[in-house]
């Protein structure tokens, strides 16, 4: 896409299709000839990973449609039907559920790979933003993909969720019945959950062609966020990272079938395993664990936002708790433009390194946080883990950037690769060649 | 050329623009069916209210009911159980109300409310807790006689929907 194209149609039907529609000349630039910065490491292989699972989500899902009964009567029964009685239909259950785990796993050491790198840095600011849109439609997926089995977690997490919309001022109510179809979570919730957790990984696909796109326009960031300079810098995308990225997934996947085989439902809640009952709340309410750094986000907000020395409440605790959920993912568009430090590469950032890392350990803080009871201690640190989640996008980055002096940068990517060489063989032998 | 753009509009400009106001109006009347199918079907909307008879409830029982959807308590209260929710100094509430507030003239004995805790939507259990009223083993909230949160995270008495008496043993509520 960037720059010009190598490939030469050789035989006559290619030369043909070529003149026609050059999708072959297309796919050849683009998964062949691409030019990859050659010092690219295993983190940036989860580009790949989510490709592929993406992929194995909506094979599985379009087979348990298969089987599947979205009506309240039948949805539980017809999940239950489909692990015991549908050939083979425990492990492909088993890959959809536990693939939703493992596709957000990835998906978040990518994140925080791009954040680590500063790869949402100019002049890849659509990338990052493409990025964020389908994080936000993967969760909306997962959460309605969470509902469809119907259990007493699946019923709850419906109703918890779209209560979340009822704090809007004056027409709050108003969404939340539009949105559930009814006074509470019932029926015609049920299946617009199923039209829609069928039609949105199509429109994942197609933004992540359009990520993929922008991908290609700059070009990949690399861990010295250094900017390509020459052909030195880089090797063409085959062989040398379509083995990376494939030797990768195969690892991932060793892990995640260690998990559908052996262990399938460890990442649920035993409550699913009962039907769900609007009568009956489980004693404790919790999301996947991939939603729990944000649920914890939520709760954290349980004061009402007052006008100073009056009783006058100018933003109520349900409210303030919605912002701070919706504000979390929010606050990601606005990356690129709120860090505006030169240098990409947290390598070289000395002082960025300790509050990227306080960030990182902070978000897992938070997911602990948002599976324990909402009382007492855990309260106090969510709060204190919320503000910092704000803190270091709205003013750490933001000032991070006009103080820090960042260590020397390499001269191009050649060199830093030549350079660590060097080094190590250098302490290794005490002698080079 | 400037002079020419600053005449008066035509008739072009202006079936132009009608057209496209048109377009617009077209568009978002064929859009509004669309959305509006996700609100309540005309089967959800016919139960928006319903009519409850009380009098196979004795005197000490309660029932829970389903009414659009949500759980809902109708208790029968003995006199000690009235007794103590008008007793109560409404200082000693977090939530302030007093029990005739709580009630229909003339049938104190009545109390119906929506089944879900205020404070994370748990559904309480009835006789229970300290006060005799309710208690909701999610977060430990404790509700009185009348349903007034008594003591726990809940913010907020259990809430009464608005419903009328029929005669004296039947209620339409919603």
């Amino acid at each position: 896409m960037s720059g010009k194209s190598t490939y030469t149609p050789k035989s006559g039907f290619t030369k043909w299709l070529d003149s026609r529609l050059p999708i072959i000349r297309f796919s050849y630039d683009t998964l062949v000839d691409y030019p990859t910065p050659k010092n690219l490491n295993y983190w940036w292989t989860f580009g790949a990973i989510l490709t592929a699972f993406l992929g194995i989500q909506i094979v599985t899902g379009i087979i348990l449609a298969m089987n599947y009964t979205p009506t309240v009567g039948d949805a539980f029964n017809s999940v239950e039907f489909i692990r015991r009685d549908v050939n083979w239909g425990r492990i492909i259950q088993a890959s959809h559920s536990v693939g939703a785990s493992m596709f957000f796993l990835a998906l978040y050491i990518h994140m925080f790979r791009g954040l680590y790198y500063g790869s949402y840095k100019a002049p890849r600011e659509v990338l990052w933003l493409l990025g964020v849109i389908i994080f936000v439609l993967m969760m909306a997926t997962a959460f309605m993909g969470y509902v469809l089995p119907w259990g007493q977690m699946s019923f709850w997490a419906a109703t918890v969720i779209t209560q979340i919309f009822s704090a809007i001022p004056f027409v709050g109510e108003a969404i939340l019945e539009w949105l559930r179809g009814g006074f509470a979570v019932q029926n015609a919730t049920l299946t617009r959950f199923y039209s829609l957790h069928y039609l949105l990984p199509f429109m994942i696909a197609a933004v992540v062609g359009l990520h993929i796109w922008a991908l290609h326009v700059p070009g990949n960031n690399n861990p010295t966020g250094v900017t390509v300079k020459s052909n030195q810098d880089t090797v063409a995308f085959h062989p040398y990272y379509t083995i990376k990225d494939t030797f990768a997934l195969v690892v991932f996947l060793i892990v995640y079938a260690w998990f559908v085989f052996f262990a399938p439902d460890i990442f649920g809640h035993a409550d699913n395993y009962i039907q769900a009952n609007p009568l009956v709340t489980p004693p404790h309410i919790v999301p996947e664990w991939y939603f729990l750094p944000f649920y914890a986000m939520l709760r954290a907000i349980n004061f009402n936002v007052t006008i100073p020395f009056t009783d006058l409440v100018l933003l109520d605790s349900k409210l303030g708790g919605v912002i701070a959920f919706f504000g979390s993912i929010v606050v990601l568009f606005f990356v690129p433009w709120l860090d505006r430090s030169p240098v990409r590469s947290g390598t070289f950032r000395p002082m960025f390194k300790w509050f990227y890392w306080l960030f990182v350990i902070g978000f897992i803080g938070l997911g602990y946080l948002g599976a324990q009871p909402p009382e007492g201690i855990y309260v106090a640190i969510a709060q204190a883990l919320t503000a910092y989640y704000f803190a270091y996008f709205l003013v750490i980055l933001p000032i991070l950037a006009r103080i820090e002096t960042p260590l020397p940068l390499p001269a191009s990517i050649s060199q830093s690769v030549l350079d660590r060489n060097g080094a190590k063989q250098g302490a290794g032998s005490g002698a080079a060649a | 050329m400037t002079t020419e753009a600053e005449t008066e509009p035509t008739r072009r400009d202006f079936i132009y623009i009608a057209t496209g106001a048109v377009g617009a109006v077209g568009v978002a009347a064929a859009v509004w069916p669309l959305i509006d199918q996700m609100n309540p079907s005309a089967a959800v909307r016919a139960l928006v209210s319903i009519e409850f008879d009380l009098s196979p409830i004795a005197e000490g029982q309660s029932v829970t009911i389903i009414w659009r959807g949500l759980p809902l308590f109708i208790r029968h209260r003995t006199a000690a159980e009235i007794a103590a929710a008008v007793g109560t100094p409404l200082d000693e509430l977090k939530d302030p109300q007093s029990d005739s507030e709580r009630i229909k003239q003339g049938h104190a004995q009545w109390l119906i409310m929506v089944a879900i805790c205020t404070h994370l939507g748990c559904v309480p259990l009835g006789e229970s807790g300290p006060f005799g009223g309710w208690f909701c083993p999610c977060h430990g909230s404790v509700y009185d006689t009348s349903g007034r949160v008594r003591s726990g995270p809940a913010p907020k008495n259990l809430v009464v929907p608005s419903y009328e008496f029929l005669t004296d043993t039947t209620v339409k509520i919603g």
